[in-house]
């Protein structure tokens, strides 16, 4: 007589375990099936020199952040201060991809609030950002001495994602 | 009531013409890739197709699409192309393989666990049934007596 209210009991916390779960998780981020791939390749035209060229083949044999960012972006804005800071720090280049945007725009909005890109690159149409599974900025990769992509943060850099996983992420790659 | 009738007739003749202009109008391009993005999935709103969003990525991924299809490349040529991309979570219909098996499976393990379990309970309903005593004779002898009164 007990075990028929077990039973039902036993799969009502089960189900409850399950959906609890489902509540820690953000439906945006959905995992990038690139991770551990090879960086999709790009040459794109620099923001501040647009005649000269920059690419993922000028990146070979370092360990670098490939930040997607534009000056119409407003969660952009939050961790922009991050970005700063890390690039003072000197830690690991940082490449902007200013995504979809104005280069004037893009421009303006570096000069205002700060540069903390070694190279910005403009992807004009979003055809490199699709390349890399972009689907909102900001994003931030992490790609490793041989061009694998080794980490993606969706959304704004945290302190917490920079100090727990990105930064131990970025010393762990260079040593190797 | 010849008002109504003739105002029945107008809109029923609109109905129609909208429909030819339809049908003559729908390229089969077009009515390929339609069909293509209402099976993927927006990552920016997403609950809504490819076809339906108004997201500027799915605006760019159409293009992305149309020109890869203009190019001769197959509907599963197409998918391959975003699944590297995105993930199999631009699939509405996400494939069967070792990762979504308790996804595709578990309904059906469900729905027998259940047919399982309506059956041993039929079946102890059943052996309860047939366990029922029949009345003795001296309780039908008093039933039919008093049915007789």
């Amino acid at each position: 007589m007990k075990m028929r209210w077990l039973l039902p009991l036993g799969i009502f916390v089960v189900l409850l375990v399950f959906l609890a779960m489902g509540l820690t998780r953000d439906p945006r981020e959905v995992p990038s099936p690139l991770i551990g791939k090879a960086a999709p390749a790009f040459e794109l035209a620099q923001l501040h020199a647009p005649d000269k060229k920059l690419g993922t083949a000028d990146m070979r044999g370092k360990v670098w952040l490939l930040n997607v960012w534009a000056s119409w972006c407003e969660s952009c804005r939050t961790e922009h201060p991050l970005l700063l800071q890390l690039a003072k720090a000197n830690i690991v280049p940082i490449v902007g991809l200013d995504y979809k945007d104005k280069p004037e725009e893009g421009k303006a909005w570096l000069a205002q609030r700060g540069d903390p890109y070694r190279m910005s690159v403009v992807d004009l149409d979003g055809r490199v950002g699709i390349d890399w599974g972009v689907y909102g900025v900001p994003e931030t990769f992490v790609i490793d001495k041989n061009g694998v992509i080794r980490y993606k943060q969706i959304g704004p850099v945290t302190v917490d994602a920079l100090q727990q996983t990105i930064l131990p992420l970025v010393r762990e790659l260079q040593r190797s | 009531m010849t008002a109504l009738a003739r105002a029945l007739a107008v809109i029923a003749f609109a109905l129609a013409g909208c429909a030819l202009a339809q049908v003559v109008t729908e390229d089969p391009l077009d009515a390929r890739l339609k069909r293509l993005e209402t099976d993927l999935r927006c990552l920016v709103c997403q609950n809504q197709t490819l076809a339906d969003s108004d997201a500027p990525l799915a605006a760019d991924l159409r293009r992305e699409i149309r020109e890869l299809a203009v190019a001769g490349r197959t509907d599963d040529d197409i998918r391959a192309f975003l699944v590297d991309r995105y993930g199999d979570f631009v699939l509405y219909r996400p494939p069967l393989k070792p990762k979504t098996w308790l996804l595709w499976l578990g309904p059906f393990a469900l729905l027998l666990l259940g047919a399982i379990v309506w059956w041993s309970v039929l079946r102890r309903r059943r052996a309860q049934s047939t366990d029922a005593v029949a009345p003795s004779a001296e309780a039908e002898a008093r039933a039919r007596a008093l049915l007789e009164e």
